[in-house]
């Protein structure tokens, strides 16, 4: 711990002794900390987004569009680096005291708010205090209701305590620090902030037109020196077609691609190669078929294996995302220190599928090509939610593929909020095609904690594991990667052995990004993590702007 | 004449009470509810949000209560704020959507009667000739081409190849930067496309309109007439079938009223317009109830005065309905 500390503490020597503001200068002096070898200041960089912001204050709002704007806008305490470590953000550092169950973060000391105000600990107990408010309305106070104290040691240093020891809790810090000087004491659903945000980020807010563009503007006073893009453009296009066009005529600078676009529409075309550049990494989700485990015949863990080698992960990839995918084995992303390579794998083979069905009793016994037990054919239904063809098209692939090995599934495909409220919460359902985002903190609790099932709860398919909970309990408890890997490691393993899921793939991230932009270098943390560090080079920058 | 503009406006008053009372209802009954947006399917979301949520918008209240609080703040014209986190009111959001998709609606509808109702009388006159078959195919050819495919090879072609047309949005990126006139080329400019596919699509209906009417009249005894007394071709279509034809137009001006409020989904979306077809979907989908029923209730208002007016035009263009006297 001492050793991560002290590495922490390093980095940020060596990014901590930069200038210090002049305070007579009428002009605010541009923080050049950054230090790119030839990097030059102006141009901007646009990106489009499907639907418009909801408001820019990150707390309240829970739609991307917002989240993506308010991530350029504020900081939090921490944040992931590029490999998904936690990293220091607005903290310099940090320490794991009480044996796990106290954080004493040491704030920089460097750092003002978008109106030039300094940013103290003040801030920091008022963003605590604003998360576990009653009249906030956030989703995410969960985290911050665990704190069961929260002290200020000086300007610059808080310490948080918790009643025991919780791993995800430094994470939850990094949480935007919101303005206490701005926001105190008023109704944050009428606070002009959510129209003009103030924050502490690289980018400031410039302005919104609704519904057609939001623009950003590098801060010159950014903490960690500011980005050599002069503005941050969003542009809001409601259609995916029409982004692509957009993009081929040069109008928008990154696109996530569809699977289609990427390996039919691009290469092929002069005015896509000429101008972007095309990354590929994967994407932090999953696609998986979950089965109710409060249906009787799924409660026999052979049927659910014998489902699982019945799937072809393999053409589904191939048929439907283009190749652009790998196969899931587990409910973490292949190439992060949480996955566990060597869990039991179901490749696709209809004998072993057919001997375990046979094993759990179900034999075709009348002929018409559906296996029964105790006259009960196995027979299901196979939802999922509308809008999203891949999942569409999974389904008719599972159809096909189960009924080789004598089980009927008939498909039924919803609109999504009848799908969340009449089948899964009600869990009203057989078995159902769906996706979860991978989370960079490795806790399952939400989704497997057998507490979780049932209501409203994500573990909807109600699985219900002792030993599963053991892992996932002691997980939460542990501070210490590598040992908190072990329990992770072993949850996998009695994921991949039970299968209350079928996990299918992990697809790909497919991005195009302008070629003008030097610096851009895909990671585990995909391509925006070092965007303040992107820059062009004079003769090539396409906007420019009058101060 | 006035009395009887009263007595319709009147009777208008129950008529959008039995219209607010079954959107309302309605639009409750599709599964799920705003709160559930902001506090499902995601394991970063605490347990407690959906309850508060609840709370937050009234939905915990039972659904008859709900309706009088909403009726109680609608009879002052407080339509309410959207469940959207933005915290604006539903006029505001309107409002910011309203002139775009006006300025579009009226323009379209402006060149469809400039084009449609020539178009309908010229085929109507030349009855069976090469051009009316022409107009009939190419109306029709609007009429049934997918506009949202149309719009993608327009926006492909002028846009990406030829480079003649911006591809989507209303205004340029720098358009606060443009002077007055600059500005009025760059809306043109770029509403050139959506303005132009909307018409292509909508001048079958008034067109087969006018020819329809048109052919009832020129087949009418005092047309022949007309002629036999040797009136001059001119006068005869212009003076006594034209005016005649027209008559039925007017209800369908009238109608559409509305509809100048009413933005197309797939249109605004594929064209990047921020209108109200988009702020309506998008609503819906939300389930944000107080936005929802703003729109509805303006576009049920509309509607009725619409038909009032129709009504009243009928009185001043045919001599044979009079209203108010007995």
């Amino acid at each position: 711990m001492i050793k991560k500390f002290l590495a922490v503490l390093l980095v940020f020597a060596v990014f901590g002794c930069g200038q210090k503001k002049s305070d007579s200068g009428a002009e605010p002096e541009v923080s050049r900390k950054r230090a790119i070898p030839n990097a030059v200041y102006g141009d901007a960089v646009v990106v489009s987004m499907l639907g418009d912001a909801t408001g820019l204050i990150y707390n309240i709002t829970s739609d991307s569009a917002s989240h993506d704007v308010a991530d350029k806008i504020y900081n939090g305490l921490v944040r992931y680096d590029k490999n998904m470590n936690i990293v220091g953000d607005l903290a310099d550092s940090w320490e794991i005291v009480d044996d796990g169950k106290g954080i004493i973060f040491h704030l920089n000391q460097d750092v003002r708010w978008h109106d030039g105000k300094p940013f103290t600990a003040e801030d920091v107990e008022f963003t605590y205090k604003f998360m576990i408010d009653d009249k906030t309305p956030t989703s995410y106070d969960a985290d911050f209701r665990l704190v069961s104290k929260f002290e200020i040691i000086d300007k610059y240093t808080v310490k948080v305590s918790y009643n025991e020891p919780f791993a995800p809790a430094l994470i939850s810090w990094g949480m935007p620090m919101l303005p206490k000087h701005l926001l105190q004491g008023q109704d944050v659903k009428k606070s002009p902030l959510l129209r003009r945000p103030v924050g502490t980020g690289p980018y400031k807010f410039l302005e919104w037109k609704a519904g057609d563009s939001i623009t950003l503007v590098a801060n010159d006073d950014y903490f960690l020196g500011r980005p050599y893009l002069d503005r941050y453009i969003f542009r809001i296009i409601p259609d995916t077609a029409t982004t692509f066009l957009e993009l081929l005529n040069g109008s928008i600078d990154i696109m996530g691609l569809s699977p289609l676009q990427w390996s039919k529409q691009t290469d092929s075309n002069p005015r896509f190669t000429s101008q972007y550049n095309k990354h590929m990494y994967l994407a932090s989700s999953y696609d998986y078929v979950g089965y109710n485990q409060k249906k009787p015949m799924f409660q026999d863990k052979r049927v659910r294996q014998a489902l699982a080698y019945a799937t072809p992960k393999q053409d589904i990839i191939k048929g439907l995302q283009f190749g652009l995918g790998v196969e899931a084995t587990g409910p973490y992303k292949p190439g992060t220190v949480w996955y566990n390579p060597n869990v039991k794998k179901y490749d696709y083979n209809i004998e072993t599928a057919k001997k375990l069905l046979a094993q759990a009793g179900y034999k075709d016994t009348n002929g018409d090509g559906i296996v029964e037990k105790e006259g009960k054919p196995l027979k299901f239904e196979l939802i999922t939610n509308q809008g999203n063809t891949v999942r569409t098209s999974i389904c008719e692939v599972l159809q096909k593929s189960w009924e080789k090995i004598g089980v009927k599934v008939d498909i039924r495909v919803l609109e999504w909020a009848t799908f969340i409220n009449e089948y899964i919460n009600k869990q009203k359902f057989d078995a159902v095609v769906l996706g979860w985002n991978i989370l960079n903190d490795p806790d399952l609790y939400d989704v497997w904690y057998s507490g979780n099932c049932g209501g409203q709860k994500l573990n909807f398919i109600c699985y219900q594991n002792k030993e599963l909970d053991e892992q996932l309990i002691a997980g939460r408890k542990e501070f210490d990667p590598q040992k908190r890997k072990e329990y992770y490691f072993k949850a996998q393993e009695i994921l991949a052995e039970d299968q209350p899921y079928t996990f299918l793939m992990v697809p790909n991230a497919l991005v195009a990004v302008s070629k003008r932009f030097n610096e851009v270098r895909p990671a585990p943390a995909g391509i925006g993590y070092n965007q303040e560090d992107w820059w062009v080079e004079k003769d090539k920058q396409k906007y420019s702007f009058q101060k | 004449m006035l009395r009887y503009i009263a007595a319709r406006l009147a009777g208008m008053i129950p008529l959008l009470f039995g219209i607010t009372l079954i959107c309302f209802f309605v639009i409750h009954l599709a599964p799920g509810d705003p709160a559930q947006f902001l506090a499902s399917m995601n394991p970063k979301f605490s347990e407690t949000a959906y309850q508060k949520f609840e709370k937050m918008y009234g939905l915990d209240k039972p659904l008859p209560e709900q309706y009088i609080i909403w009726l109680k703040r609608v009879a002052v014209l407080d339509f309410g704020e959207s469940f959207s986190q933005d915290g604006k009111t539903v006029t505001a959001k309107i409002m910011e959507r309203m002139p775009v998709t006006i300025y579009l609606n009226v323009m379209g509808m402006l060149l469809i009667f400039l084009i449609a109702l020539p178009l309908g009388v010229w085929s109507a006159y030349k009855q069976n000739s090469l051009f009316d078959k022409s107009v009939t195919v190419f109306v029709f050819i609007g009429f049934a081409v997918p506009t949202f495919w149309l719009a993608l090879l327009c926006m492909y072609y002028f846009g990406v190849i030829k480079g003649w047309l911006p591809i989507s949005g209303l205004t340029s990126y720098n358009f606060d930067q443009l002077s007055f006139l600059g500005k009025v080329w760059d809306v043109a400019w770029h509403s050139f496309l959506p303005v132009l596919l909307s018409v292509f699509g909508g001048l079958a209906g008034l067109s087969r309109f006018a020819r329809n009417s048109m052919l009832e009249v020129l087949g009418e005894d005092y047309i022949i007439s007309a002629r036999a007394r040797g009136l001059s071709e001119r006068r005869v279509v212009f003076k006594h079938a034209l005016k005649n034809a027209m008559l039925p137009v007017v209800t369908i001006l009238g109608l559409s009223v509305p509809g100048l409020i009413g933005g197309s989904v797939i249109f605004e979306s594929i064209f990047g317009i921020a209108g109200m077809g988009q702020l309506f979907y998008q609503a819906v989908m939300m389930r944000d109830y107080p936005v929802v029923m703003g729109i509805l209730v303006m576009g049920a208002v509309l509607t009725l005065i619409g038909n009032l007016i129709a009504d009243i035009c009928y009185g001043l263009v045919d001599p044979r309905i009079r209203y108010g006297k007995k």
